[in-house]
């Protein structure tokens, strides 16, 4: 083990460098799902931090390494960010070993984001399985947060099991506005004697809730097999390609355009995505 | 505007030697055995000037095959963490090939667009790149199929071209160049003339790589175009890491109880990992998927990209290969086949 080179200040700060970051609440949200709540230890970092919906970062234990999740909070509240993550490899079993107050990285934000500037006067529908609600939630908040700015919002969100829904205060929540439709979903078998939402997968939902593509704008995200069935059900509802949103999660390292793990043809995930439309996704190479 | 001037090869030893006193550590090409490496030098009698390829490339000198880029002190949940001061000492890479000095060009788009890369450019802006023309290549070499050539000037600060046994002709390309000229002094003596064209190699071009990338993209689901030649893929990766332009990497934590680094270490699109999820997903399952990645990611989305090719020419890949695939071959077939 090399030693700790002595303390010349670099003149810039290096982009692998991250933020220094206090869990200030962890979420058990579903079995090895948390929310880290995360607030800036340097208040300085505090000031300077700002992000649009959409963007991610690389989270990381120091000495166990960087995982790769989108900020599930909106840009709307100040003052922290959030994140949402299985704990599936090594650095999200440590990340899931740390407890409030503990002090872990976080580089970023980095990619494109979501035009919801573009979408104002708009129709919104999102559609999210499983673990993929996360990078949704912080869009469908930045929307509720503006939510004059907007017509309609729908929301079809569908898990494996009841157990497996994540965020269910706040799905509880989004129940009760009058403002939201929300339709929770959990496939055959996963339903619990008391679940009052529906069975059946995520496609299928949508095709019975039937959401008019008229002046409507769709963001889908979950697993590729709900991805590749949902696409079929929006374009038969009439749904033009450049009017559905998504975002890809390639495995990245660097976030920044260098590492080349995330390439899709030409494009870099993490520089001209997470956020592509399905228009530009017709385009590419189907590797993602 | 290039200054060209004569270096004795009696005077390389002064040469290194007023390198090194201006505080400049010197890699050149050491050869072992039938190995041919660059390696930090003093003295000019230990550097092979006769070799046709290096095993690996000269890439190492600003991207090293790991380094660390964070360093940890561990206290229980305490944590202190220090950026290493980057291994940036002055250099002069002495005797490299103009493949190999083509290749920082690439290097550097990936490294500076967008986002700088402090660990690349703090030993980039501290290298000097002296380059030695070919005069001899083999079955591998096609530099000339990829823009360049065995007296391409591209990416030297200097460029020497041996002119008969004793002398180089020694172009000054860059400031760089002109700052070792400066240290050199009297050693590089006034130009006499002498042709460089003579003395270069031959290296006959086997494709056009402009025209291959324009048309790649047309052949990605092409049936034949891949799947061949990808059957014999090992997928082990040599060809990424002899290869002077791969700059994909992995970064990784390693620690103990007190301490911990944070790694950047090389890694290939090539191997079968690269893009696995931790959900099991894998965007490019097939070897020939990844192999395809890595002749378009070269010569197709590189060039519309960063404005680069991917491919300097080198031939290390297919001299590397242990089942013998042949990316020259290969990019010619390609060139060939009707889209």
């Amino acid at each position: 083990m090399s030693t700790i080179a002595a303390p010349a200040a670099p003149a810039r700060r290096s982009l692998y460098t991250p933020y220094r970051m206090r869990i200030a609440k962890v979420t058990d949200e579903a079995p090895a799902v948390k929310t880290f709540r995360l607030e800036f230890v340097d208040p300085a970092d505090a000031a300077a931090f700002d992000f649009k919906a959409g963007q991610f970062g690389e989270y990381s234990v120091y000495g166990e390494g960087e995982s790769t999740f989108c900020i599930a909070s909106p840009p709307t509240r100040k003052g922290y960010i959030e994140c949402t993550f299985r704990q599936v490899g090594r650095v999200t079993s440590a990340l899931a070993d740390r407890d409030e107050g503990d002090i872990i990285g976080f580089r970023g934000p980095y990619g494109n984001i979501f035009p919801i500037e573009q979408w104002h006067g708009k129709n919104l529908l999102f559609i999210a399985g499983g673990i993929a609600l996360p990078p949704m939630r912080c869009v469908i908040w930045n929307c509720l947060d503006l939510r004059d700015r907007y017509k309609d919002v729908t929301i079809v969100y569908g898990a494996r099991t009841v157990a497996d829904l994540v965020y269910k205060h706040e799905l509880a929540e989004w129940d009760a506005r009058p403002d939201v439709n929300l339709y929770t979903t959990v496939d055959p078998g996963g339903q619990t004697p008391d679940w009052k939402g529906r069975v059946g997968f995520v496609p299928t939902v949508v095709e019975q809730v039937g959401p008019s593509a008229a002046d409507t704008i769709a963001i889908v995200c979950g697993p590729p097999i709900m991805i590749k069935l949902t696409l079929p059900v929006l374009t038969k509802l009439g749904f033009q390609p450049e009017n559905i949103f998504t975002t890809l999660e390639n495995r990245m390292k660097c976030g920044v355009g260098k590492c080349g793990r995330c390439n899709v043809g030409k494009l870099y995930v993490c520089k001209d995505g997470p956020v592509f439309t399905f228009a530009q996704l017709r385009d590419l190479p189907a590797e993602y | 505007m290039t200054e060209q001037r004569i270096l004795s090869r009696q005077n390389l030893g002064p040469l290194f030697e007023r390198l090194a006193a201006d505080g400049r550590r010197i890699l050149a090409p050491v050869r072992h055995g039938d190995r041919v490496g660059f390696e930090r030098v003093t003295r000019p009698d230990e550097v092979a000037l006769d070799y046709v390829q290096t095993r690996t490339s000269a890439k190492s000198a600003v991207f090293p095959p790991y380094e660390p880029l964070l360093q940890f002190a561990l206290q229980g949940k305490d944590v202190q963490v220090a950026e290493p001061a980057p291994d940036a000492a002055p250099t002069v890479l002495f005797g490299v090939h103009p493949c190999d000095a083509a290749s920082f060009a690439t290097l550097e788009a990936v490294f500076t667009w967008d986002t700088p890369d402090l660990p690349f450019e703090s030993k980039r802006a501290n290298l000097t790149i002296i380059g030695l023309s070919c005069t001899q290549g083999d079955a591998y070499c096609f530099c000339t199929s990829v823009g360049g050539g065995p007296g391409d000037p591209r990416g030297s600060d200097i460029l020497l071209t041996p002119i008969g046994a004793t002398h180089f002709l020694a172009e000054i390309l860059t400031e760089r160049g002109q700052a070792v000229a400066r240290l050199a002094g009297e050693l590089l003596e006034p130009h006499r003339g002498n042709g460089k064209d003579a003395a270069l190699a031959q290296i006959p071009p086997r494709f056009d790589a402009r025209q291959l990338g324009a048309k790649l993209p047309a052949l990605f689901n092409h049936p034949a175009a891949w799947q061949e030649q990808a059957l014999r893929c090992l997928g082990c990766g040599a060809c990424a890491f002899v290869c002077p332009t791969c700059s994909c990497f992995d970064i990784t934590d390693e620690r103990d109880r007190y301490h911990g680094v944070r790694l950047r270490c090389w890694d290939s699109c090539g191997l079968a990992l690269f893009t696995l999820h931790a959900s099991g997903h894998n965007p490019r399952t097939k070897q020939s998927e990844r192999w395809r990645q890595r002749v378009m990611h070269k010569f197709a989305y590189q060039p519309e990209r960063l404005g680069v090719l991917g491919c300097v020419g080198c031939g290390r890949c297919s001299r590397a290969c242990p089942v013998d695939m042949n990316l020259a071959q290969h990019a010619q077939q390609l060139a060939e086949t009707a889209v």
